[in-house]
């Protein structure tokens, strides 16, 4: 009997990354999966999109397992497109018991003096009102249920500390704190429970590209992924660079499974010790 | 295959309430136990703590596990005794992976009225004790040289104040402090060090006389029943429930002690129902 056997859950960003690991590992564990994701190109991301092979790639792996998937395009900045690819999940997969705003992006970095309006309000709007959609289009289907839930928002490291260069990013990971914390009073006579996660560098596309490199080895001409990797690994407490998309997945099957009936709130840390530094 | 199947984990208190359900939950997930608690009473306890009798229940269910476990009557402030036992608990199970340093007392009383005596016990079992645990246990888990994962039980306390428990909360915080410590100190062992931080739980030390007397001094003796102080113990919490149940802690420190949460370290996690809200 899987952890979240016969729960259905619904998550934003699910193309690739941390996403598609999640729509797999709480599929293992017996859940069905409504997925949405951009697709587009994310203006000023110094990384690729992701693309409708990814996202259908995604399908084939929860697939494999035996569970059913609803797969669409959808941007969480849209709240109407949002919540007609919600809907649509729900109809067809009959019930919504896990909420997992995952959907992010990183722009390009600059001092806050120097940040354009365009990659303040960008950012917002994907990495916080994005996130916001993502609970208000999801509430009454849980709410509707009667059975509980488990909205877990995606943080992260710059969700608890400051950073130097990304205060957009930063002051939306905040945001994202503000938000789990009052759903949580909100939705709690409900038994919806609400908690986040906040991870330190994750092996995905988003960091593992030259802009990052450079961010953490700017003495470097050509910094490569071994150069960034003791950089990286030196924000940590534990002597490792980074950790795996399914580190944060098997943190967000925790928080979604009744093992956390009684977690709500909650901003947890899957950082190597990152906060400790 | 179990969460922590092969593991040996060492828990204080474990005679009864969480370190009991501590024990049993990591061994139905494949762990043998090496078990301490002091079965008898220190005199600035207002409830009845734990016999001889609860510590063999503990190890009948975990035999029952097929499991093995190892359990000694020894007190967390002496650290000879800690030592001896956890010394001869690794000499027959052969290895140290997990600790649970649950061992706990609670009393009251304001800080300004606080006997000497009271304040002490309340460090040394609280917090010298937690202390004890994991330097006991450090050397066996070092030498295993694979990494391993340490529990603190702390409380809401360790992370706010609250009247009539000042020396509960002082010691509760020092254990955040020596979470956080020993979290940095261990890291390059891969040893991950966090605590959990639980609202009122539903064991001994809290359904007592005393204890109802605290939370409801107002009503009559005779009136202060299990419900009528379910009702003033729920109002802590923002889900609507009275407190959480053992296996609720348990679950928390069972993913914290597995390799799901490998990466996790220098975390408080509240398992509280969203009291700290
Ligand atoms: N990778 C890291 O180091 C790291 C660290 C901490 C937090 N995070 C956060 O983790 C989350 C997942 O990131 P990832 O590492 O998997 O990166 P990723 O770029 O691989 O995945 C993010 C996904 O979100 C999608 N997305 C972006 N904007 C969207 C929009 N407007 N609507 C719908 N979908 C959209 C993207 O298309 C992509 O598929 C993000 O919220 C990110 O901020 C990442
Ligand atoms: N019950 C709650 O509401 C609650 C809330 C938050 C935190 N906690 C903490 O949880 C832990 C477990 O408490 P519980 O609720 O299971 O209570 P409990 O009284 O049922 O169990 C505590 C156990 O610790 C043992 N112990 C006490 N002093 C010891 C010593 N000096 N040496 C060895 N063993 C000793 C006791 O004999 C007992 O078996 C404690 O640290 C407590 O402070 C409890």
């Amino acid at each position: 009997m899987g952890r979240v056997e016969g729960k259905v859950a619904f998550i934003t960003g699910a193309a690739r990354g941390q996403g598609r690991s999640h729509a797999i590992r709480l599929a293992q564990e017996g859940a069905d999966i409504i997925a949405v994701d951009l697709l587009e190109a994310i203006p000023g991301a110094p990384y690729a999109a992701a693309t409708q092979e990814d996202l259908d790639e995604t399908v084939r792996q929860v697939e494999a397992l035996d569970r059913r998937i609803v797969a669409s395009k959808a941007d969480v900045r849209d709240y109407e497109g949002l919540k007609k690819a919600l809907d649509d999940g729900v109809a067809e997969l009959g019930r919504l018991d896990i909420v997992s705003a995952n959907a992010g992006i990183s722009t390009q970095m600059a001092p806050t003096d120097e940040l354009t309006e365009d990659m303040w309000q960008n950012m917002i709007d994907t990495n916080l009102t994005g996130v916001w959609h993502t609970a208000k289009a999801a509430i009454p289907h849980l709410k509707a249920g009667g059975r509980g839930g488990a909205i877990i928002l995606t943080s992260s490291e710059a969700g608890i500390k400051g950073y130097a260069n990304i205060a957009h990013y930063v002051s939306a990971k905040h945001g994202v704190v503000g938000l789990m914390r009052t759903l949580a009073i909100e939705l709690a006579p409900d038994m919806i429970r609400v908690n986040s996660i906040h991870p330190t560098q994750v092996d995905t596309d988003m960091i593992m590209n030259e802009a990052t490199y450079r961010l953490f080895a700017p003495n470097l001409e050509n910094p490569t992924r071994e150069d960034f990797a003791p950089a990286s690994q030196a924000t940590n407490t534990l002597p490792i660079p980074w950790v795996e998309a399914v580190d944060i997945s098997n943190a967000v099957l925790f928080l979604a499974s009744d093992e956390a009936r009684y977690v709500t709130g909650v901003p947890l840390p899957v950082d190597a010790g990152c906060f400790l530094k | 295959m179990g969460r922590v199947e092969g593991k040996v984990a060492f828990v204080t208190g474990a005679a009864r309430g969480q370190g009991r359900s501590h024990a049993l939950r990591l061994a139905q997930e494949g762990a043998d136990i090496i078990a301490i608690d002091l079965t008898g009473q220190i005199d600035s306890v207002p409830y009845a703590m734990s016999q001889p009798s609860d510590l063999e229940e503990t190890v009948r269910q975990i035999e029952a596990l097929d499991r093995r476990i190892v359990a000694t009557k020894a007190d967390v402030r002496d650290f000879d005794q800690v030592k001896a036992a956890v010394d001869d608990g690794v000499a027959q199970l052969g290895r140290l992976d997990i600790v649970s340093a649950n061992a706990g007392i609670f009393s009251f009383g304001s800080l300004a009225d606080l006997e000497e005596q009271v304040f002490r016990d309340m460090i040394d079992v609280n917090l010298t004790g937690v202390w004890h645990a994991a330097k006991a246990a450090i050397p066996h888990i070092r030498a295993g040289g694979r990494g391993g994962s340490i529990v603190l039980t702390s409380s809401t306390a360790g992370l706010e104040g609250m009247e009539n428990i000042g020396h509960y909360v002082a010691a509760k915080h020092g254990v955040v402090g020596l979470m956080r410590t020993l979290a940095i100190e261990l890291a390059p062992d891969m040893i991950r060090v966090n605590s959990v931080h639980p609202t009122s739980v539903n064991t001994d030390m809290i359904q007592n006389s005393a204890t109802y007397a605290l939370f409801a001094p107002d009503l009559p003796e005779a009136e202060r029943t299990k419900e009528t102080l379910g009702a003033r113990f729920g109002a802590l919490n923002k889900l609507p429930i009275p407190w959480v149940e053992p296996v609720d802690i348990s679950n928390a420190v069972l993913w914290l002690a597995s390799d799901e949460a490998r990466y996790v370290t220098g975390v408080t996690l509240p398992v509280d129902a969203g009291e700290q809200l």
